[in-house]
């Protein structure tokens, strides 16, 4: 199963669009994709509105692939979790958020090699069925439970001086 | 030593649990903006205040209440937010009960401090930025929540 989320900020019907043309062409493989006011209306997948963290969980738990925006939450459960990952920033221009804060931080965490990007629609669909077509995906990267030690510790510094 | 940690949901929320292994021996309280993120924070006294997200300005208000109402009843020592706008009246308030208050920034802003981060700065004690290149005088890098 691919897991398909955008956040509940703001819709994101061209990541929404792409996966649903992708999802026609693998009918084998079930697309769940958590929407919020799309305007774009789902024909390939099975659609879910706000979740809970614990129906959030499981949905993740159960996919093999996430495809999201890139937002960090996102991310940083999928790097915990050990979720292969493909994201595609929201773009300020297209009225998708309010700045470009989420291609910055995508093309930082591409270039640690933590996350696969798409930068474009064609670019997603190609990712995805390169991605499930190779087998079961891995993970690029595992996140521990807890930030790096060197933040622990400064903050464990400055709490109780 | 009594902590309350404030974010709103999703990403700011998640970066903000990552921080819990800093204050294993202390009390934390927790305010967020959706009940059901209790769940998350099993055995911790939980919060829930209005959505701000959108800068809708009654909500805010009423948020900075409710958040200033919870600090006052609660009296924390310290105060740790990794934003964002309620993160910014628990900075706001702070100051004025006395607690320590310590400013996050999202791991998100790769480029410059975000909005929210700029105003904390002239209000909390200590502000982090999560990317070395963004540090400076008044903002402190010491790695980040990636680990």
């Amino acid at each position: 199963m691919i897991f398909v989320t955008i956040g509940t900020q703001e819709p994101f019907d061209r990541l929404i669009k792409a996966v649903d043309e992708i999802a026609a062409t693998i009918q084998e493989e079930e697309v769940i994709a958590q929407t919020s006011e799309s305007a774009y209306v789902v024909q390939h997948m099975k659609t879910v509105a706000f979740l809970s963290p614990v129906e959030f969980n499981k949905l993740f738990d159960e996919a093999r692939l996430i495809v999201s925006h890139a937002g960090m939450g996102t991310v940083i459960s999928a790097l915990t979790k050990q979720k292969p990952i493909l994201v595609m920033p929201r773009r300020a221009s297209l009225g998708e958020h309010r700045n470009d804060h989420q291609m910055a931080s995508a093309k930082k965490l591409h270039e640690l090699n933590f996350i696969h990007v798409a930068y474009d629609e064609e670019e997603l669909k190609e990712k995805i069925l390169a991605l499930i077509e190779a087998g079961d995906p891995q993970p690029l990267h595992h996140l521990g439970e807890w930030a790096s030690d060197e933040l622990i510790q400064s903050l464990q510094k400055f709490v109780h001086p | 030593m009594k902590i309350i940690a404030i974010a709103s949901v999703g990403g700011h929320w998640i970066q903000l649990l990552r921080l819990k292994q800093a204050f294993k021996g202390d009390e934390i309280e927790f305010i967020s903006t959706k009940e059901s993120f209790a769940a998350t924070v099993p055995g911790h006294v939980f919060h829930t205040i209005p959505d701000g997200s959108r800068w809708n300005k009654m909500k805010l208000l009423q948020a900075f209440f409710k958040v200033t109402g919870i600090l006052i009843r609660s009296k924390p020592d310290v105060i740790i937010t990794t934003g964002a706008a309620p993160g910014l009246m628990g900075i706001v308030a702070g100051r004025f009960i006395g607690a320590k208050t310590i400013w996050i920034d999202s791991i998100a802003n790769v480029e410059k401090i975000s909005l929210s981060g700029k105003i904390a700065q002239k209000f909390a004690n200590r502000v982090y930025t999560q990317w070395p290149d963004l540090a400076n005088s008044k903002v402190v890098y010491s790695g980040n929540i990636l680990s």
